[in-house]
């Protein structure tokens, strides 16, 4: 392959690998607003404090991987759990300003006691997936590049049976479909809330270990979860398949932006390329590729 | 003095101050701000411990915004986390006219809430199509756009390091001392007041109400809803422009590190903190807000006898403290300080017959 190419197809690998992780997060994102028409600024501050309690469990406690994963998971659930309880029921039926501006207090929170526990330097996992690159025909891929697209392929392909075949999953989506109706058919609205918010905070626990084995993590890992937003722009707020596909081509477009016009622009476009698109998104099709549009009546 | 509202006619309604008491106390109020105030903030900063005036001027500035934002999100129910970002263009407009052009502040000044007004209608276009949540999202990205171009437009901003500015002098009145400068905010922000207040009784400020509170209703009814959206967004990104080349002269220095996501969120609390869709509320929001650290200040001296590093952390408490107000006046104030402010008046403007 001609070095172009080569570095064409090294810039969109990157991006997928990166993608994997906006699709796993903004996965948990569409979940909470298709159940509870919440939107989640603190969903950055969830994959902040999924990160460091793993970490904090691999370093300070010397727990096995495996086992520091499943015990940040069980966090998780009680993050979640505790957040809808204690800041977003109070709040059901108030004006999208007020819920906003409650995720957005939460998110400040969050932060605030993570760098009060861990401080602001950056820290690196323990070497847990190899890194070693491999080389597929000049391609080179860091081997945990690889571990991280499985991981997050791995938990949307168990997020997508267990919408499809549990039996809290259906209650999940006829609840976004309709809250009365399933009301009257017996499902516990509120209960279903609170799952989504407890899903919510682990797939982006996980989102935060994956890419904390990448690039380590400090504070501006909460960052993440504004990037979140064009993905599910893109696919449309209110669908999970658009979150993984928007996840997956905000990753690529970002990439390859940053690749492309760094030279440009001085640097850094990669962070601002995705809010770019958002804007252009935003003013051609605002409700993204898969999402439903609103239709208004009188 | 009345005990109730007696209006027989549509002006008395309209009126701004409803009765001559009302007024009196406005304007001794005013009167006060201008001749006494300014002279006993400096025994009193000895007694606080932090400068009065300074934290008077800032109040000042950020009152101005805060108006904006509200006439936005107040009045016309279209939030914006992108403010900002707005008042960041209108401190970058001043200081490089000022400073890089020679222009004089007093055409500086105005140009800064041009530019901004130009700037927020551009990210104001979407509000069109978009409502609520998109919105809301969309005015976030502009915030991330117009930070990313403070921040790397090297030629025009100085980069992340910025630039200094000079304190300005109008038609010869040097504005050097945070005193001279005192005057030149109270003018403004009593300005800035008096125009919001005044907005919202004629049929444009009608018209904003009418679509933050039924926008279909509105449109039926005949109003331009593209029209008066992208004149809600101007009008509210003038005043923070303004505001902003207010703040680049006062603080001697712009750069984007003021301007980031953190002040539009901190301006989406001081209006709702203070009560959306109040005039009071930007006020109230935001002396509460920009009081808040240096209250905090208190009670971490006396923590610090215990633990002697916690000025270390400051800003990290201070961001806790921020973050637990806006949940917790959500959750048990959601109406804000101003409509604590009108109960407890028409409480004591019945009394004792309040039933």
């Amino acid at each position: 392959m001609s070095p172009g190419v080569l570095h064409f197809v090294q810039l969109v690998v990157t991006g997928l690998v990166i993608g994997s992780v906006y699709s796993l997060v903004a996965l948990g994102f569409v979940l909470i607003y298709k159940a509870t028409s919440v939107i989640n600024f603190a969903q950055g501050e969830f994959v902040l404090v999924g990160a460091y309690i793993c970490l904090d469990l691999i370093v300070r406690f010397q727990i096995p991987f495996v086992w520091a994963f499943l015990l940040t998971m069980v966090f998780s659930v009680i993050l979640g759990l505790l957040v809808e309880r204690l800041t977003l029921r109070p709040l059901i039926g108030e004006p999208t300003i007020t819920v906003i501006m409650v995720t957005i207090g939460l998110a400040t929170v969050l932060k605030s006691m993570v760098t009060l526990f861990w401080g602001t330097q950056i820290k690196v996992f323990p070497r847990i997936f190899p890194q070693e690159p491999l080389n597929f025909q000049g391609i080179v891929v860091s081997e945990v590049y690889l571990w991280t697209l499985g991981f997050a392929l791995l938990f949307m392909a168990i997020f997508a049976a267990f919408f499809k075949y549990s039996r809290a999953g259906i209650a999940m989506r006829a609840t976004a479909a309709d809250q009365q109706a399933s009301q009257s058919m017996g499902i516990s609205v509120k209960r279903i809330f609170a799952i989504s918010w407890c899903i919510a905070a682990v797939v982006s626990g996980v989102g935060g270990i994956l890419i904390g084995n990448i690039n380590g993590i400090n504070i501006t890992l909460a960052d993440f979860g504004l990037k979140v937003f064009p993905a599910v722009i893109l696919g449309g707020l209110d669908s999970i398949v658009g979150a993984i596909i928007g996840g997956l081509t905000i990753g690529i477009l970002e990439n390859l932006m940053g690749g492309y016009l760094d030279m440009y622009f001085g640097g850094g476009v990669k962070e601002v390329a995705p809010f770019v698109v958002l804007v252009v998104i935003l003013m051609i099709k605002p409700y993204g590729l898969f999402g439903t549009v609103e239709i208004e009546r009188v | 003095m009345p005990t109730g509202l007696f209006h027989t006619r549509y002006e008395d309604d309209e009126k701004i101050f409803h009765t001559l008491w009302v007024r009196i106390w406005m304007w001794s109020f005013v009167l006060f701000l201008f001749l006494v105030f300014p002279f006993v903030a400096s025994p009193l900063s000895g007694f606080f411990g932090f400068s009065v005036q300074h934290m008077a001027n800032m109040i000042g500035i950020f009152i101005i915004g805060a108006h904006g934002l509200n006439l936005l999100t107040g009045f016309t129910g279209q939030i914006s986390l992108g403010h900002g970002a707005f008042m960041g263009v209108g401190a970058f407009t001043s200081a490089i006219l000022f400073m890089k052009a020679g222009w004089p502040f007093w055409l500086s000044l105005p140009a800064a809430g041009f530019v901004s007004a130009g700037v927020g209608m551009i990210f104001g276009v979407p509000s069109l199509r978009l409502r609520g949540l998109y919105l809301a999202i969309a005015t976030m990205a502009a915030q991330f756009i117009i930070d990313y171009a403070m921040r790397n437009w090297t030629s025009l901003t100085g980069g992340s390091a910025g630039f200094n500015v000079d304190r300005p002098s109008i038609f010869g009145f040097a504005l050097d001392t945070d005193l001279r400068y005192y005057y030149l905010i109270l003018v403004l922000a009593i300005v800035s007041t008096l125009f919001l207040k005044n907005l919202l009784r004629t049929k444009t400020g009608r018209a904003m109400v009418a679509i933050r509170d039924r926008y279909l209703s509105a449109e039926i009814m005949g109003v331009n809803l593209f029209k008066y959206r992208l004149l809600a967004f101007g009008i509210s990104s003038f005043y923070v422009g303004v505001a902003g080349g207010l703040f680049a002269h006062y603080n001697l220095v712009v750069s984007d590190e003021h301007f980031t996501m953190w002040l539009s969120i901190q301006y989406l609390a001081m209006v709702i903190i203070g009560g959306l869709g109040h005039v009071l509320g930007g006020i109230f929001g935001t002396i509460f807000m920009v009081l808040l650290p240096e209250l905090l200040r208190i009670p971490t001296e006396i923590l610090s006898n215990i633990y002697p590093n916690i000025f270390a952390i400051f800003g990290t408490l201070r961001e806790l403290v921020f973050g637990l107000v806006i949940i917790l006046f959500l959750i048990f104030e959601p109406d804000g300080l101003a409509a604590r402010w009108h109960t407890i008046r028409a409480y004591w403007k019945l009394w004792p017959f309040s039933y």
